[in-house]
């Protein structure tokens, strides 16, 4: 049974979208709807985190656990995109590099 | 049952029916009656801060399978967050009907980010940990970015926005590693498995994004770029709620998850926390004395606090906590006093947020220069001020943890800190004020008024008798 999916692999694959998610976030100098993109990314690796804790170990803590995460990701989505929509009335521009008005 | 747990839930299940009624309310009431919702909000938060004295908790007791804990430190973390809230709400009313952003909203959801906040300082289990940390944060955004015309406000609420939800993204991933090491997301579970296992790689991993996550939460140094920015883009009147209440629920949550859930693993996160402290202390003193912003400048001083608070953690002693809830609470005190002196000094279409506005103040309003002059003194830790007292007792048990080297150092860095504290002194007693500031500037409001000289007494009457108040945060802590 060496092809059957150990709890390992589902591990790295988390680690593999965490760390897109971050790379995402700060190598991105262009696109804020990108950043919203990574973080509900990184939200979603620490989702396959748990349920694959969770199945493997055979508790259902984690799994509850990511219906709250999945909740709160949504209305964290709906409060990115409002403000996203209220800086572009401010700036004409949702680029991340004209995030600096404030400098010191 | 039941009674039991109205009785443990009450302050909570009091200000989300305060925020439900208001919001439905305010759409009712909102035009006619102004002030009515404003007024509501201080009774609801009064009232609850009286039920949680009447009924303060010398046990701890648990609910919902210990997904939430009502405890001493509980009561006496939301005690003092009701009243930084109370104060931010009363000082920042004129400056936000000055500006057009005060509306019903802004009420709700200070008391629903109140309510995140209340929820963190009862969780004793990782979801619930999550989710007052979601309810305080998203809250928070929404106020700063409530001056929708204001590109300073929207630009810091974003930042703080994505920073904030990496920051609960690292410390979620945390969270998880340490369920798949221990196998359960309750604190106490985590606690007992931690004390009998030894360390894992898996554990330590969690606990590294774990720090991470806390650090960009407190604004330690290297995580707090976005401290300054986040202050000083805010509307004043908002940036005094924030800086305040908000700093008291991130001791909570650093409390319950750290000390609560993985003070075993001390060895391990110990180390971290010395270099986030020392970096904060560094970072915190020395970049303030460039600014010329207020508001930036007590941003930085801000992040010298936080190195402070680690310190208190640091120690792995229930004493060195309980500093640390001291240092805290007087932190969020003296920011309130901080921030609604430029309040005070505000006008519409006058921010008053540069140091050099303060010019002359000694002479245009005594009062207000005395309150600022109490309150910088106090955050310099100059006596007979309570900053004194609290970076005593956290020094002190620093000491005591075999640290002296890092005791030694933090005064150092509290000297340096020291210069751009007396600088604000300064320009307040014996610059000559700019052309069009050379009129008085006398106080909006009563509130206002009498609010700077309460926080401005308090700062000087605990600096004298801190006693009763540590003797309080030390019991607390032992139950």
């Amino acid at each position: 049974m060496s092809e059957m999916i150990q709890l390992s692999d589902v591990l790295l694959f988390g680690a593999v979208l965490f760390v897109l998610s971050l790379a995402g976030i700060f190598l991105n100098r262009k696109n804020l709807i990108i950043i919203l993109m990574s973080i509900e990314l990184m939200l979603l690796a620490v989702n396959t985190n748990l349920v694959a804790f969770s199945s493997f170990q055979g508790n259902m803590h984690g799994q509850v656990f990511v219906f709250f995460i999945l909740t709160v990701a949504a209305a964290e989505a709906a409060i990115g995109l409002a403000l996203l929509v209220l800086l572009f009335r401010n700036k004409h521009s949702i680029n991340v590099d004209d995030l600096s008005e404030m400098k010191g | 049952m039941m009674d039991m747990m109205l009785q443990v839930l009450a302050p909570e299940l009091l200000i989300l029916i305060a925020a439900m009624t208001l919001l439905v309310g305010d759409t009712f009431w909102g035009h006619r009656y102004k002030a009515l919702t404003f007024q509501l909000t201080l009774v609801s938060i009064a009232l609850t801060a009286l039920v949680i004295l009447a009924s303060f908790s010398t046990t701890s007791v648990q609910l919902f399978n210990g997904a939430f804990i009502r405890d001493g430190v509980a009561d006496v973390l939301k005690l003092s967050m009701l009243f930084m809230t109370f104060f931010a709400f009363l000082f920042a009313r004129d400056y936000l009907v000055q500006r057009n952003i005060e509306r019903g909203e802004y009420y709700v959801l200070g008391l629903l980010s109140l309510l995140g906040m209340m929820v963190l300082a009862s969780s004793y289990d990782m979801v619930t940990l999550f989710m007052g940390l979601e309810i305080m944060s998203l809250a928070l955004y929404a106020m700063i970015a409530m001056q929708k015309d204001s590109g300073f406000a929207i630009e810091s609420a974003m930042k703080y926005f994505v920073l904030g939800a990496m920051a609960t993204g690292l410390l979620l991933y945390g969270m998880t590693l340490v369920y798949g090491n221990v196998g359960s997301l309750q604190l106490a579970t985590i606690y007992q498995t931690l004390a009998t296992t030894e360390e894992s790689l898996v554990l330590s991993l969690g606990l590294v994004f774990i720090l991470v996550g806390l650090a960009f939460k407190f604004g330690a140094a290297p995580f707090h770029n976005w401290v300054p920015d986040v202050y000083h883009g805010s509307p004043t009147g908002i940036t005094l709620f924030l800086s305040s209440a908000p700093k008291i629920a991130a001791f909570a949550l650093m409390f319950r998850l750290l000390i609560e859930g993985l003070e075993a693993a001390l060895m391990q996160w110990q180390s971290i926390l010395i270099i986030l402290a020392i970096l904060s202390l560094v970072v915190g003193n020395v970049i303030a004395i460039a600014q010329t912003n207020l508001k930036r400048m007590l941003a930085y001083s801000t992040i010298s606090h936080m190195g402070f608070i680690l310190l208190g953690f640091l120690t792995g002693n229930v004493g060195g906590y309980a500093a640390a809830m001291f240092y805290v609470v007087i932190y969020a005190l003296m920011s309130l006093g901080g921030f609604a002196v430029i309040v005070a000094l505000s006008r519409k279409g006058f921010e008053a947020d540069n140091i050099a506005d303060l010019a002359g103040l000694g002479k245009r309003n005594p009062v207000l220069a005395l309150t600022m002059l109490v309150i910088v003194l106090s955050m310099a830790g100059i006596p007979p001020f309570v900053g004194f007292y609290a970076k005593l007792v956290v020094l002190t048990e620093v000491v005591e943890a075999g640290l002296t080297w890092l005791a030694v150092f933090a005064v150092v860095m509290s000297v340096i800190g020291a210069y751009y504290y007396l600088r604000v002194i300064k320009v307040m007693y014996f610059d000559q004020p700019a052309e069009e500031n050379a009129h008085n500037a006398d106080f909006a409001n009563a509130s206002l008024r009498y609010g700077l000289i309460l926080v401005a007494t308090l700062v000087l009457m605990l600096g004298i008798l801190p006693d009763g108040l540590l003797t309080l945060f030390n019991d607390v802590m032992m139950y």
